[in-house]
């Protein structure tokens, strides 16, 4: 045994690579992204990040039912994409272990929403269990593989942030237990569910539900702590952290395994104690299945926030009413993040602004377009939605709207879910222009390869998606590739598709600035600076429109450059009109 | 031990994941349980960032309580004044790095920076410490060092051994690994004037 300090997600990787695991897929999204990057450090373990979470879900089902224990891990939004292959995957069942780890965002750090992911267990009858700490996570994993197998189900592993990003000290033993992969047997009453079958698997699933309420009841993953039995609190995931800290002395029944829901021991634990909380986060998930079993509940959701993440602080405040003491809180000032220095996003955003376009935006880093002073993005919905958005925003408005509007996606955004949404543009004869903002990376999530990058997870060298062939193939003619940097260029570039009267792409090309050749291009480059003699202060402040984080004012309200942030990439040069910034200091 | 609970604030970039990696694994190899809980993804891109470590025999919430640090550690000023609410009104202890980020906002003119913060911190701070990184940084051969500099200032309030400080520094700071531990030991210096 070894003591290891482990986040959620590396926690289950760990855990999911001594359960045996032989295949992992993902699609990177915060909260969940390094529960892939560790596990396909594990020369053992076969891991990929697939374009979307639906391929992640198929490929890791396709390995469990050809035998093999397979992990699918993503975010919550995540699970929406890959919604339909879970939903078959509870009537087909499984061969090898399934476990699918949904990484919940409650308090939306990085996320459009708070979507209870607990919810979707229910809603496609799989078994939800949630650990509360990253010792829980190496543990609960592996026994999930055990579940899945034994009542031939998918598992659904739910982290929070608060679970996935917190580290704790992990006891593992660190040796795998090789589990071989088991034969493939063909079987289509199972796996091809047309419906003659599928009405016959509706019966094996409901079966599977009672076998797995009752194994709810007994499993060490729920378990009584006795204390005092003046109040008993029901709780689960991170809120039992919460709980232990506010209220000590309770008992509490812990639900590691929270669908199928254990009736008779929460019978059992309501019937000893005198009052009955639920503390939980975002839904009243407990709560429902307790009022639908008539198991009365004292305070719940009437008291616990269901908006934002729960801290210790709200708990208390929300079930005792009393605050501890603690200083004012003090004004301190908005940082919210941007684009970094640098980014080759920036001179797209700059351009769209200067352009006064309408923009359908999109998932990434390119987000932060939205906020000033670039502003230049109307719309944000979800993976790959930039492009159906500008088709619709045409449809809606007309041709001449149309020539106002663009769609903003990532490389590895568009190879997640535009690629279709730009086939209809081109089969139902629109005229919108789609970006392709190509920064050679997934970066919002930390710099993941994708299907374009040319490498694997594994880091190995693999062929590399053309962009412009690509589109070209999908029957796009008008297609301009241009460097981002160069801000007249890409003004240009994206004029002349805008105007097109036909579906136009423009593919905006360089690496992330982030990435570690560009950084070490980034340190050979001259920084900038301004010359405060020619510069007309705010009478202009046309550099400081790029929003770069590296360029403010001075006492007199001149653009200043800070020497330790600039990467040296002119986009500002090019914005000056009085020949104000240089590549060395005026003295 | 009581335990102890410490929040480390700065602004994406300034190396506080480093930072609460370094404490939360001294603390354990110390023997305590420790926790320590921050967001990655969108918070890192230039914005502000925290990170909650709490160490202790035992502990539950990966988050520390309005009202209960028992220590902030602020890479940059008005980092510090958005979290000093979780100070403890009597025993808490501020160390902030004296400098001042200011961010785009302000400089676009959609927000002010705070203007007095030392003076903010000292009226809620019964201990404070504003410290100069960066002299100590440059002094121990690195820029990039002030992150450790400051923790070489919490250490001492903190029960546990230099030997641990250093070897951990040793083991799991990327490069630089000389003046890390030079910078360490400079910010150790400063509180026992």
């Amino acid at each position: 045994m070894t003591k290891l300090l482990l986040s959620g997600n590396e926690a289950a990787a760990h855990g999911a690579y001594e359960a045996g695991v032989h295949v992992a897929a993902a699609y990177p999204g915060t909260p969940s992204t390094e529960i892939l990057e560790t596990i396909a450090k594990f020369p053992e373990v076969d891991a990929e990040w697939s374009p979307n979470e639906k391929v992640a879900f198929e490929v890791a089902l396709g390995a469990a039912i050809a035998g093999a224990r397979a992990m699918v891990s993503m975010k919550h939004v995540g699970l929406n994409v890959a919604a339909d292959p879970f939903f078959s995957a509870s009537y087909t069942g499984v061969n090898g272990g399934l476990v699918v780890i949904t990484a919940d965002d409650p308090g939306m750090h990085s996320s459009q929403n708070e979507q209870d992911n607990r919810r979707y267990g229910k809603f496609a009858k799989v078994p939800v269990i949630e650990p509360s700490d990253p010792q829980e996570v190496y543990e609960f994993i592996q026994k999930a593989f055990d579940i899945s197998e034994e009542f031939d189900t998918p598992v659904l592993f739910r982290l929070t942030t608060r679970i996935s990003h917190t580290k704790g000290v992990v006891v593992a033993s660190g040796e795998r237990k090789e589990v071989p992969v088991k034969p493939y047997k063909k079987d289509i009453e199972k796996y091809v569910i047309i419906p003659s079958h599928a009405r016959k698997r509706h019966y094996v699933v409901e079966e599977r539900t009672e076998k797995l309420r009752e194994f709810a009841n007994r499993t060490e993953l729920n378990r009584i702590e006795w204390r005092d039995t003046d109040l008993g609190i029901i709780t689960d995931s991170v809120a039992y952290q919460y709980a232990r800290e506010v209220f000590p002395n309770a008992s509490i029944l812990k639900l590691g395994l929270v669908w199928p829901f254990p009736v008779e021991l929460a019978r059992e634990f309501r019937d000893k104690v005198k009052r009955l909380y639920v503390i939980e986060e975002l839904e009243p998930f407990i709560e429902e299945e307790l009022r639908f079993y008539g198991i009365h509940v004292d305070v719940g959701k009437d008291k616990v926030p269901m908006i934002e993440e729960l801290t210790p602080s709200r708990v208390r405040v929300a079930l005792t009413g009393v605050e501890l003491p603690h200083p004012e809180p003090q004004k301190s000032v908005i940082r919210p993040p941007a684009l970094c220095p640098g980014c080759p996003h920036t001179g797209v955003f700059f351009n769209l602004a200067k352009l006064r376009a309408h923009v359908t935006g999109d998932i990434g880093c390119y987000t932060l377009g939205v906020l000033p002073p670039l502003s230049a993005m109307d719309t944000t919905i979800c993976m790959g939605a930039s492009v159906g958005n500008a088709f619709g925003f045409e449809k809606a408005q007309g041709k001449k709207f149309a020539k106002k509007t663009v769609g903003v996606i990532g490389d590895s955004t568009f190879l997640h879910n535009g690629i279709t949404g730009l086939i209809d543009i081109v089969y139902n004869k629109g005229i919108s222009t789609i970006v392709i903002l190509d920064n050679r990376t997934t970066a919002m999530t930390g710099h993941q390869p994708h299907p374009a990058t040319g490498k694997t997870a594994k880091g190995e060298e693999t062929q590399s998606i053309d962009f412009e062939k690509l589109v070209r193939a999908i029957g796009i003619n008008h297609v301009t590739k241009v460097d981002p940097h160069d801000l007249k260029a890409t003004y240009k570039a994206l004029k002349n598709a805008m105007e097109a009267e036909e579906p136009a792409v423009v593919i905006a090309e360089r690496a992330c600035a982030l990435l570690p050749e560009e950084r070490k291009a980034a340190a050979k480059r001259p920084k900038k600076y301004i010359d405060a003699e020619a510069c007309r202060g705010d009478k202009c402040h046309l550099c400081l429109r790029l929003g770069c984080p590296a360029i403010g004012v001075d006492e007199n309200l001149k653009a200043k450059i800070d020497p330790l942030l600039c990467v040296g990439c002119e986009l500002c040069i090019q914005t000056c009109p009085f020949d104000a910034i240089h590549p060395e200091e005026v003295k | 031990m009581e335990s102890k609970n410490i929040i480390i604030s700065g602004v994406g970039g300034q190396g506080i994941i480093l930072a609460s990696e370094l404490l939360a694994l001294v603390a354990m190899e110390e023997g305590y349980d420790v926790k320590k809980s921050e967001v990655h993804g969108m918070s890192q891109r230039g914005g502000s960032v925290v990170s909650h470590v709490r160490i202790g025999d035992k502990v539950y919430s990966p988050l520390i309580e309005e009202g209960t640090a028992d220590a902030i550690l602020a890479f940059e000023k008005a980092e510090a004044l958005r979290w000093i609410h979780y100070l403890h009104p009597e025993s808490g202890v501020v160390i902030v790095n004296d400098l001042e980020i200011v961010p785009t906002m302000v400089a676009i003119g959609l927000d002010t920076y705070p203007e007095d913060v030392e003076g903010a911190i000292s009226s809620i701070a019964s201990k404070y410490h504003i410290v100069d990184g960066l002299k100590y940084a440059r002094e121990a051969g690195n820029e990039r060092t002030v992150n450790v500099v400051l923790l070489g200032v919490l250490s001492t309030y903190l029960p546990f051994s230099e030997e641990t400080w250093l070897s951990v520094i040793e083991r799991r700071v990327p490069r630089a690994i000389e003046e890390n531990k030079k910078a360490f030991l400079l910010g150790r210096g400063i509180s026992s004037k």
